[in-house]
């Protein structure tokens, strides 16, 4: 900029000061909803059990607890053995969909993604109906095998799935298919040119989808509550330390061990992403999928069985929420949506949810997408956007469980003058919302990012206000992202349970949490019904927001092109 | 006669009754959550100014919860808890004593012997066995008729029971073998139990309702979840193991420091009255207030004596450290399956 320009600038400044001040505020409160909270989890991770200063010794303490490390065999061996079954299965299914020309490729590919819709409770009261005593199909493991290891396994498998899918879909649409005609003429078979081609190619994605399946398992507990049996795992010793005997500092120090694959998946993909870079060259020609009838088939079939058990899994609990007395009264009935004679709060935590969705979409996309637009576009961004970046980054190497905790470490201390805060929704609302921040930010930087950096030079040369470009130009072309990371918001909001079971009260129970009790006491019909009516909220609010998306689209494009 | 001194009485009764209305009462309670609503309508309609606020939650939990809240306790008053571990709360002078107006109505086994008394018995809970009687035709399994039966390696995996870290059931199941056996052999027949234990529960409704299911054939669980789910129509058999049965009191307490006294003695006063007993008893075989319970067609009729004689001070006294034992044993130990 010349110093020509400087009068304008001086015109635009007080926008950009404003927007500056804005930055620092929202990065005030990223601080707030994600920082303290963690650094109050390590104060406390220090304290005795009746509240006194203690140093290292609870976390000597905890660590010395044989059931500990027990736990934390069992939170590896289902994390490795989940990622070692995920990794190839969506690896397999990810090449079907982007190396074939599959028939009905967008159906598998939202078939893949149905989990999503579903809180990891869900596979678990799903797999008690196929495999349990009673199972459909208990042949396949005899004498309740399945609660176990075998269970934890299949229900994080299902849980996992979409992804490590989305990764290695990524990972694999490009190629250079000039290097597969180079093998073929040199003689290679489908085995080498894979082998020294696309494994090659992808194994940034493939190491990254490990790591975040390995994670995920680790610090779920959902499903390992449901069909864990007596298995012990990591997650579900945090939560019976805390909730079943209020032993908060033991329960800190646990969930300091579960920050650590979640930190080391971190920073391996963060090394990766630098690393990564080069992969495709300009001169790169695309792919043409395989269109040899017999590859098809094949494909066809793997994605049909893959897409297929992940089917049976969500629609067993479904079909489980509308029979009468499993296995003995097969009967059609809706008495299990009567949630008035069992535990969990019944239509009110549904109503909650609703209400927890709804909110967290709102405030997340509005925070999330000024705090990304702030942090890239914005002149005087400086420090605050820098600070900002790093710190939306942090909350993808949070677990909802630690997250969770930190929250009543930090906002249940008499001392916090925000302490009327807990035991409201407004709390949930915050929590989830730094919970799912990562994702939603990079969305939202994504999106800013194909916008070229001089709208807004060139706007306020041309002395537009800062907050006209961004409503008029920046919004409106974000539009499809700024829907996604609201859908993305609300499904999350709606589906989790794990940063929220530390929170909630009577008054704000939530349905997913719902589940979980109603499981707990027995009521396993009912918390099939629960979940549906989640499952079933999670997937209508996507499909109104692609209509929402479809519309809006086509009304923007009006706004474009005026008449 | 309007002496000064009735106008003042006057004067005080009718603040006294503004001070009650509308007062949300924060009500920690173990009872089962298809007992409640019940409760709830029938004290909110003889209580009109009073509301109540459920935190519902299996005994260990609440008993965990209100110990951690001590510094600053969020509950006005508990209600449906174990006496067990209302006397833990006692002894951590966390209770407000209270004499309700009707408690010389009660059985004095079923109310706390100091005066006031701390807490207040509602009704007795026991042991009971649901055996799924379909499940064992398939199997070939024969019906325990005792404690002693539930060792058999026929039962192996087949036997599921509540946690007793978490469940009240759990702990008083627990505490009467200690009783029955003795220190050493309890813990024996525990150790041998638990090689035919499929799961321990977090509540303890969930075994019998396992058990009704056919998930798991044999669940250790109490008389009220058994008799409600054969009404229900499973195919379960309730057995009510000959050696004697463990139980405790469930029971109403007011917390020390609640902010609402005068409505929390209405609850208190309420759960000892009449109207609260016949609640009871359509529940519960065994009522704090005599002559009001009626014959279950699931329950024997000399159920009362079946009980095992145990001191709930002793249970409560010894919770802390047969708790860490039990945990010890088993909940660490428990091998990946």
């Amino acid at each position: 900029m010349t110093s020509l320009s400087t009068p304008r600038r001086l015109a635009a400044s007080r926008d950009e000061t404003q927007a500056g001040a804005l930055l620092w505020l929202l990065l005030a409160l990223l601080v707030l909803a994600v920082l303290l909270p963690l650094a109050a989890i390590l104060g406390q991770a220090m304290l005795a059990a009746d509240g006194s200063f203690a140093g290292l010794a609870p976390l000597r303490d905890t660590l010395a607890q044989p059931g500990l490390a027990r736990a934390a065999g069992g939170s590896l061996q289902v994390a490795l053995a989940t990622t070692a079954l995920v990794l190839p299965l969506a690896y397999g299914y990810a090449a079907a969909l982007t190396r074939v020309a599959l028939p009905g490729r967008g159906l598998f590919r939202l078939l893949a993604l149905l989990p999503l819709l579903a809180p990891s409770l869900l596979p678990g009261i799903s797999l008690v109906y196929l495999f349990g005593h009673q199972g459909l199909l208990k042949s396949w493991f005899a004498d309740g095998s399945i609660y176990g290891f075998a269970g934890i396994v299949l229900g994080e498998a299902f849980y996992t799935f979409p992804h490590a899918l989305m990764i290695l879909l990524t990972a694999l649409a490009v190629g250079d298919a000039r290097l597969y005609e180079a093998a073929r003429t040199l003689g290679a078979g489908p085995l080498r040119r894979f082998a020294t081609i696309t494994l090659p190619a992808t194994r940034y994605g493939l190491v990254s989808a490990a790591m975040v399946v390995f994670t995920l398992v680790v610090t779920d507990f959902g499903v390992a509550k449901v069909i864990g049996g007596q298995y012990p795992v990591l997650a579900v010793e945090a939560y019976k330390q805390v909730i079943g005997q209020q032993n908060f500092p033991r329960g800190a120090v646990i969930g300091l061990l579960l920050l650590l694959p979640a930190l080391l998946s971190f920073a391996v993909d963060r090394w990766l992403q630098r690393r990564q870079g080069t992969q495709v060259s300009a001169r790169a020609q695309p792919l043409q999928p395989l269109r040899q009838p017999l590859v098809r088939l094949l494909a066809l079939l793997y994605c049909s069985a893959v897409g297929g058990a992940l089917l049976v899994l969500l629609g067993t609990a479904i079909a489980a929420a509308f029979i009468q007395q499993w296995p003995y009264q097969l009967g059609f009935t809706l008495q299990h949506f009567d949630f008035d004679l069992v535990d969990g709060g019944g239509w009110l935590a549904f109503a909650n949810s609703l209400k927890l969705a709804l909110y967290t979409a709102l405030a997340g996309t509005v925070l999330v997408f000024l705090g990304a637009w702030g942090s890239s576009k914005l002149r005087t961004a400086g420090t605050a956007g820098q600070l900002l970046h790093a710190l939306a980054m942090l909350p993808m190497a949070v677990p909802g469980l630690v997250l969770g905790l930190g929250y009543i470490f930090f906002f249940n201390h008499a001392a916090n003058p925000l302490h009327g805060l807990y035991g409201t929704l407004a709390i949930l609302v915050l929590c989830s919302v730094a919970h799912f921040y990562t994702t939603a930010h990079m969305t939202a930087r994504t999106a800013l990012a194909q916008l070229d950096g001089d709208f807004e030079p060139v706007a306020a040369s041309l002395k537009v206000p800062l907050w006209r470009t961004l409503w008029r130009v920046t919004l409106p072309t974000c539009l499809p992202a700024v829907l996604d990371i609201a859908r993305y918001f609300f499904v999350s909001a709606m589906t989790t349970v794990s940063a929220v079971i530390f929170l909630y009260t009577p008054d704000t129970v939530l349905a997913a949490v719902a589940v979980l009790n109603m499981d707990d006491a027995g009521d396993t019909a009912a918390a099939a019904a629960m979940a549906t009516l989640i499952v079933a909220s999670s997937g209508a609010a996507c499909l109104l927001f692609a209509l929402l998306s479809h519309w809006l689209l086509a009304r923007s494009q009006r706004w474009r092109h005026p008449l | 006669m309007l002496t000064p001194r009735t106008l003042l009485a006057a004067v005080l009764a009718t603040t006294s009754l503004a001070a009650l209305a509308d007062t949300t009462l924060t009500v920690y309670t173990a009872l089962e959550a298809d007992q409640l609503k019940a409760y709830q309508q029938k004290f909110e309609q003889e209580y009109p100014d009073v509301k109540l606020r459920w935190v519902r939650d299996s005994t260990g939990i609440i008993t965990a919860k209100l110990l951690a809240e001590k510094a600053n306790p969020q509950a006005d008053v508990v209600m449906g808890v174990a006496a067990s571990s209302l006397l833990v709360l006692e002894k951590e002078g966390m209770l407000q004593p209270y004499a309700p107006k009707n408690v010389a109505r009660l059985s004095k086994a079923y109310v706390d012997d100091s005066n006031p008394p701390a807490w207040v018995g509602m009704d007795v809970w026991g042991a009971a066995i649901c055996f799924n009687t379909v499940e064992a035709a398939k199997q070939g399994l024969k019906k325990p008729e005792s404690w002693k039966d539930l060792l058999k390696p026929e039962y192996k995996g087949k036997i599921v029971m509540p946690n007793p870290a978490s469940s009240g059931t759990g702990y008083f199941d627990v505490t009467a073998w200690l009783t029955l056996f003795g220190e050493k052999e309890g813990w024996s027949y525990m150790d041998k139990l638990h090689q035919n234990i499929a799961q321990y529960t977090h509540s303890g409704s969930k075994p019998c309702k396992q058990a009704a299911a056919g998930e798991f054939p044999i669940g250790i669980a109490f008389e009220y979840r058994a008799a409600k789910l054969k009404d229900g129509g499973a195919p379960i058999d309730v057995v009510f193991p000959k050696e004697g049965l463990g139980w405790d009191v469930e029971a109403t307490a007011i917390l020390k420091g609640t902010r609402n006294l005068a409505a929390a003695r209405s609850l208190a006063d309420w759960s000892a009255s009449q109207s609260a007993n016949e609640l009871y008893e359509k529940n519960f075989a065994i009522v704090a207030m005599p002559g009001i319970a009626k014959p279950n067609p699931h329950i024997p009729a000399d159920y009362e004596k079946r009980l095992v004689k145990q001191d709930l001070r002793w249970s409560a006294a010894n919770r802390d450290r047969i708790l860490a034992e039990w945990t010890r044993r088993y909940d660490n130990k428990s091998e990946p399956k």
